[in-house]
């Protein structure tokens, strides 16, 4: 697995985390373990994703990494549905 | 709003296209109890819902199935590309391809057109609810039978 496909991963597996998180919370607002718990992986989720735009592109089209090298690279091939996406 | 990140939920990589699989796979998009379905009923109860928690509920849980129904469409384009007539004749993917091409549109494995009939709106929490659970049973509920049928079903 390259770098890419790990940092991916990584994000991935953080991704899983939180929504069930916000699941849950949207229901038990009150509970202090997973409000930690959501803090401490979108720390984790925000670190993995500017590491990931730093080298292989933007991941959300807002993101404070617009237009790095010059140019609006949020336009570029692969995209999320096509095959090659984790080989880029 | 929703603002799209650059990613799948969950990812998608299918080395052999089959477009037998896909027209069955299809049904998880466009069919009465697809990812299309799902994501607009829930995003549509929401309006009707008195209490904070399950407004949120709703709102996040139609969020994600926005994003199964991204990856059920990434399996649909992975599945059905690069065929050969010869592939798009002898799979029975033809008749699909003479409307859409290897475009992935929101039909049931029927071949039935995805239609707002599959969901609910009451304004009515039970009813709704009851709707939710119904809907959202019927996968459980192939689990078994599929099982059951371990032998390939095409």
């Amino acid at each position: 697995m390259n770098n890419r496909a790990m940092l991916f991963k990584k994000i991935n597996e953080l991704d899983f985390a939180i929504h069930e998180l916000v699941l849950y919370l949207d229901t038990h607002p009150k509970c202090q373990r997973a409000l930690e718990l959501i803090n401490k992986f979108r720390r984790l989720r925000a670190e993995a994703v500017e590491e990931y735009e730093q080298n292989y592109g933007k991941l959300i089209v807002t993101s404070d990494n617009a237009g790095r090298d010059g140019r609006w690279n949020w336009i570029d091939s692969p995209w999320p549905w096509e095959k090659d996406f984790m080989e880029a | 709003m929703w603002q799209y990140e650059k990613k799948l939920q969950y990812p998608v990589k299918i080395k052999n296209p089959n477009p037998k699989y896909a027209q069955i796979i299809i049904s998880q998009y466009g069919g009465p109890d697809g990812e299309l379905g799902a994501s607009m009923r829930y995003l549509t109860q929401r309006y009707s819902m008195p209490f904070d928690d399950a407004k949120a509920a709703l709102t996040d849980i139609g969020t994600e199935e926005l994003a199964h129904l991204e990856m059920i469409c990434a399996m649909v384009h992975q599945l059905t590309r690069n065929l050969t007539p010869e592939e798009i004749k002898k799979s029975g993917f033809d008749k699909y391809f003479v409307d859409h091409t290897a475009a992935v549109y929101p039909i049931a494995a029927s071949s039935l057109p995805w239609r707002a009939e599959y969901i609910q709106a009451k304004g009515d929490i039970l009813a709704d609810l009851h709707e939710d659970l119904a809907a959202d049973a019927t996968t459980a509920k192939e689990q078994p039978a599929f099982q059951k049928a371990r032998k390939p079903l095409i």
